[in-house]
């Protein structure tokens, strides 16, 4: 049964509240999404190196296990017993030969089959299982995984289309920017925030608010509206990449830009401007770049400082953005600090990411009581969905909803994709 | 008692001007993984942090109360004096529902001259890595 959902525009420029507190519309979001053809950021590939190696990761709230076997390949499987549902693997990383459950220790392999239970044939010939009992037919769920120049997605589905389709060359292309080198792992941070995951990946996808809402980046110069950028998005428009060119517009411009707004583009300087030193890496000279992958993943890049985030649904009201921090293999010493700094911008505590978290359980929290009221989503336009070379646009939100719409069946009539 | 009275500027006063003030999660910790959620090196980078809150950054408005202790001594000499303290930090929203935010301990390393003391690094180590909503003012 598809819900009843009343657009009241076939190109997502309004956006009804209720689908961000609705029980059912969650559960199956985790059902058609996460557990249907979308295909999930899983972990780094850097993060299992060896073999053995696993760690445990949520595809929407389903509990998974990517593990690295002997010979190398990379399985991912649902962490839960396939005997009475206890989660397998209790830490969050390891190495082991066999992942073994607490509660009655059945085993499974690296790739995610039981291969054995103890007492199976019984004791003194007395109990154990059925002689008929299937071990392989009961192995936990398994996901396909596809390796994106060492960015790992999985999908639960048979009807998933190739990796390389579903990121486009826009995804594809934009991974091997960030990944073109072995990287380190440098740490992680994790972030709860009460509001609904879709809040949290529509701001991934609205340019408009990032030198709005974090006036850091206006005041100091770091991104502004009038730097030359944009936003991209792949041909289905379900991925989109804001980014924007250090560098590239004057004082002047941005003055005359945002002398209407809250914005202080004189009075603050720095006293340790090291905090926004860019030291460019890429040969495309961008300083900003946040690809983000339907629906869990994205990649960021503020100056120096790079990190992939996966959002993980908590139920209807919370998601956590889990953060994964790195820099190359090969960075020296003074890199890695110089990172480290940069990092002071990003993630929980970040001088323009902090806010972030504000913005949407305040949305959570006033939009619970909207009844039939919508988001407006027309900065940027209304109708056909397009790659911008400007950034006061929230275009990609549209392109989210799309697609989203399309995997639970509830476009309208008449639908854009 | 600074921070939780909202005087950020005297707390930044109770720094030496080389120093190192750090948050970071026991999760990064114990893996060895040098991830930092804040870093300032300097006291200019913890000046600028306080004055970005003061004037740029938006975030929860909320009140902060830390409870310390206990506290264990490390290594003292006749200047520097190395120790850690146990926190809890609980953040009250203005309608007065408190929440426990962050729990950890400090690593602190104070420079003791007379009968003042400047700190020389402030290292937070939050077992608290699942930061509710997200983290503005320092522990």
């Amino acid at each position: 049964m598809n819900p009843e959902i009343a657009w009241p525009r076939n190109d997502y420029s309004r956006v009804p509240f209720w689908l961000h507190h609705d029980e059912k519309i969650y559960e199956l979001e985790m059902e058609r999404i996460f557990r249907g053809p979308a295909w999930s950021y899983l972990c780094l590939e850097a993060e299992i190196p060896n073999p053995g190696d696993y760690r445990t990761t949520w595809v929407g709230d389903t509990p998974v296990i990517v593990s690295r076997d002997k010979a190398g390949a990379i399985h991912a499987f649902v962490n839960r017993c396939s005997h009475r549902g206890a989660m397998i693997v209790r830490s969050l990383r390891g190495n082991a030969e066999r992942l073994v459950c607490l509660y009655h220790r059945w085993c499974y392999s690296s790739a995610g089959e039981l291969t054995g239970l103890p007492f199976r044939r019984g004791l003194k010939g007395e109990g154990g299982m059925p002689q008929d009992f299937d071990m392989k037919a009961v192995s936990p769920r398994k996901l396909q995984v596809a390796n994106c120049h060492g960015m790992l997605f999985g999908t639960f589905s048979e009807r998933a289309e190739p990796i390389e389709d579903y990121l486009g060359e826009f995804g594809t292309g934009i991974i091997r920017r960030f990944l073109s080198r072995p990287i380190r792992i440098l740490g992680y941070s994790r972030q709860r925030i009460a509001g609904n995951w879709k809040l949290y990946a529509e701001n991934l996808r609205d340019t408009y608010h990032a030198s709005l809402l974090h006036e850091f980046f206006v005041t100091y110069g770091v991104d502004r509206a009038t730097q030359k950028g944009g936003v991209k998005m792949d041909e289905r428009h379900r991925h989109n990449m804001n980014h924007a060119y250090a560098a590239t517009d004057t004082q002047e411009e941005a003055r005359a830009a945002y002398a209407g707004t809250a914005a202080r583009l004189d009075r603050m300087q720095l006293r340790d401007k090291k905090l926004l030193e860019f030291r460019n890496e890429f040969p495309d000279g961008m300083n900003l770049a946040a690809p983000t992958f339907f629906p869990n993943g994205l990649l960021i890049q503020i100056n120096n400082s790079l990190a992939a985030r996966q959002i993980r649904p908590q139920g209807v009201n919370a998601h956590e953005v889990f953060q994964t921090v790195f820099g190359y293999a090969d960075d020296d010493e003074a890199m890695t600090r110089h990172r480290l700094i940069s990092a002071n911008l990003v993630g929980p505590a970040g001088f323009v990411s902090m806010e972030d978290g504000e913005a949407i359980e305040v949305v959570q929290k006033a939009t619970r009581s909207a009844g039939d009221a919508c988001a407006i989503v027309e900065m940027g336009g209304r109708g056909e969905l397009r790659d911008l070379a400007h950034r006061v646009t929230e275009s990609p939100i549209r392109g989210f909803w799309s697609y989203w719409a399309e995997l639970m069946g509830v476009e309208p009539a008449g639908a854009i994709r | 008692m600074a921070i939780d009275e909202d005087r950020l500027e005297d707390w930044v006063e109770l720094f030496e001007e080389e120093c190192d003030y750090r948050v970071v999660t026991r999760e990064n910790v114990e893996q060895g993984l040098p991830n930092v959620l804040m870093w300032c090196d300097n006291k200019n980078m913890l000046r600028d942090r306080v004055e970005s809150y003061r004037n740029v950054n938006l975030y929860n408005l909320h009140y902060d109360r830390h409870v310390l202790g206990p506290l264990r001594f490390i290594t003292t000499d006749d200047s520097i004096c190395c120790f850690e303290l146990a926190y809890s930090l609980f953040q009250t929203s203005l309608e007065g529902e408190s929440r426990l935010f962050s729990v950890g301990r400090y690593r602190v390393e104070a420079r003791i001259e007379g009968n003042l003391a400047k700190l020389k690094s402030v290292t937070v180590i939050a077992d608290t890595g699942l930061v509710p909503s997200l983290l503005a003012t320092p522990i």
